[in-house]
């Protein structure tokens, strides 16, 4: 039943996703995701917030092609080229960071790959193999090859998980301003409201275990002038949204 | 050090054993030494090290070959693993003299014949370690290749292989000494050259220094090919492993 086209026009990711369940060896399907609807304009960064195990992993994998046993539609941007920073790295253990970069973007120029690996401060890693790295630099290897591959829709699984305050920061800074400049479209998920604030254009807060979409809200300021007042008003928004959808605070349910 | 010691301990031991006993039983090294000259002189030892060398890679090659192949497959997929191995027990099962015999009498006393009984005989352990390194394989990296669309020759080279290497030189390892002994068989029961043969000839003749004059040239160019080519082959493949880009920045 389920269908991925790809589309054009205003609504750049459309996604309607009416149930997808895991089915284990043993005993009832458990429910993923149900009746999950989200649209996202092109150039526009999507912020998706939910508690923890309650499928956004999942949704990102419909999105991606990665598994197709699901019932609904997902339509793409137009061409549908991906980019995607798993919540691990997973970037090859036995190619240095150049290497695993280049690999996404088999047509990209020696110069481009220089030019990515300075922006995003990885040029004195070029050479260096995934081991001898920390997380944050993995991460930003792994974004480095999203962005190499020229993304029409980048995805990004909890970029800034299990990172020490000051490193989330400086990455979330990274994000935010790589995918201004470059106007991808964007879909980030996460289970950290103030985060999907910092990164989102527009913010879609889960429910918990099978999710759905509560609440959608747009965050008109550009991130980069948003104020800390600001993100505090959207920040209130989203809670009064949370809490008239009678979850309360993210975590809540169940 | 310590090998070279250990080394000397068993040319001191097997110069002891030949005192004991008399020299038509156990030749001492002197005497086995210079009848590996006396054979290099004539060219007679090259010309069968190379012609069992042939061999040796020949029937390896394609048994590796095959074996990844079919291994990969059977690892991959769950029904050509059913469907494949009851064959593959019958043939980790079949004693290697068997294939050889029935090699022979199929497709007469030939060079096809020979080759083909030992890489058949090297063939199942090579699809089983494969196999095992195909089950392996690390669904989140092919997820990644998925999203980037990786084409088929870069998933085989960036994804396939690198992660099979491991697998791929333990074949390697067990493969090379038991196809080379295999390979002694296939001469000695029907090829008119090669080390297998000669050993065949000193055996009937009870030349036993003829024998050692064959076997040691020819277990000592095994070892070189262990430790000059498949241990340093073994260590560039898994040169990730190791901080090795670090230590070159520093220098
Ligand atoms: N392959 C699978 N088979 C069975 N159940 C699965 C599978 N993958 C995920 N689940 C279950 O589906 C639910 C949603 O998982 P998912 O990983 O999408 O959540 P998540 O929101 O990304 O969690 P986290 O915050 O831990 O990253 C969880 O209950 C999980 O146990
Ligand atoms: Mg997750």
């Amino acid at each position: 039943m389920n269908d991925t086209f790809r589309a054009g026009g205003a609504a750049s990711l459309d996604v309607s996703i009416a149930s997808k369940d895991y089915h284990s060896a043993s005993g009832r399907p458990l429910r993923a995701l149900e009746d999950l609807r989200l649209t996202l304009p092109a150039g526009k960064a999507g912020a998706v917030v939910g508690p923890s195990g309650c499928g956004k992993t999942t949704l990102l994998r419909l999105i991606a092609g990665l598994d197709k046993d699901f019932v609904g539609t997902i339509a793409l941007p137009e061409h549908g080229r991906l980019g995607m920073v798993f919540q691990e790295p997973r970037l090859l253990p036995w190619r240095s960071v150049t290497d695993n970069i280049r690999i996404a973007a088999p047509h990209a120029s020696e110069e481009d790959i220089a030019a990515l690996l300075d922006e995003l401060g990885l040029a004195e890693h070029a050479t260096h193999f995934p081991r001898e790295l920390s997380l944050g630099l993995a991460r930003r290897v792994a974004l480095a090859r999203a962005l190499a591959a020229k993304p029409d829709l980048l995805l990004l699984d909890e970029p800034l998980v299990s990172l020490d305050a000051a490193l989330a920061r400086d990455l979330r800074e990274m994000i935010a301003r790589l995918i201004d400049e470059r106007r991808i479209t964007t879909l980030v998920v996460t289970h950290d409201l103030r985060e999907a604030i910092a990164l989102g254009d527009r913010l879609f807060l889960l429910s918990a275990r099978p999710a759905h979409v509560l609440a959608t809200l747009d965050v008109s300021t550009p991130r980069r002038h948003l104020e800390k007042e600001a993100a505090e008003i959207i920040e209130a928004r989203a809670r009064e949204a949370l809490a008239k959808a009678h979850v309360g605070p993210p975590q809540s349910k169940q | 050090m310590i090998r070279l010691i250990s080394l000397v301990a068993l040319l001191l031991l097997w110069q002891i054993g030949a005192w004991l006993s008399d020299p038509h039983r156990l030749p001492g090294p002197a005497a086995v030494f210079e009848k590996i000259y006396e054979e290099a002189l004539s060219g007679a030892l090259f010309s069968n090290l190379a012609i069992t060398l042939a061999r040796v890679v020949a029937a390896f090659a394609l048994a590796m070959s095959f074996g990844a192949a079919i291994g990969y497959v059977m690892g991959r997929n769950k029904i050509a693993d059913r469907l494949l191995d009851p064959w593959l027990v019958v043939l980790l099962n079949l004693p290697a003299l068997v294939v050889i015999v029935l090699a022979y009498v199929w497709a007469g006393l030939t060079e096809v014949a020979a080759i083909g009984a030992v890489a058949v005989n090297k063939l199942p352990n090579a699809i089983v370690v494969v196999r095992e390194g195909a089950r392996a394989l690390d669904p989140h990296l092919e997820d990644m290749a998925e999203v980037f669309r990786f084409s088929p020759a870069a998933r085989l080279k960036h994804l396939v292989l690198p992660q099979l290497a491991p697998y791929l030189a333990a074949a390697t390892r067990s493969g090379l000494s038991l196809v080379w002994k295999i390979v002694l068989v296939v001469e000695l029961l029907g090829r008119s050259n090669g080390v297998g043969f000669e050993i065949n000839m000193a055996f009937q003749l009870f030349d036993m220094k003829l024998l050692l004059a064959y076997a040691l040239p020819f277990v000592a160019l095994m070892l070189g090919v262990e430790t000059f080519l498949v241990q340093p082959l073994e260590r560039h493949v898994s040169r990730w492993r190791r901080g090795v880009s670090r230590r070159l920045d520093r220098i």
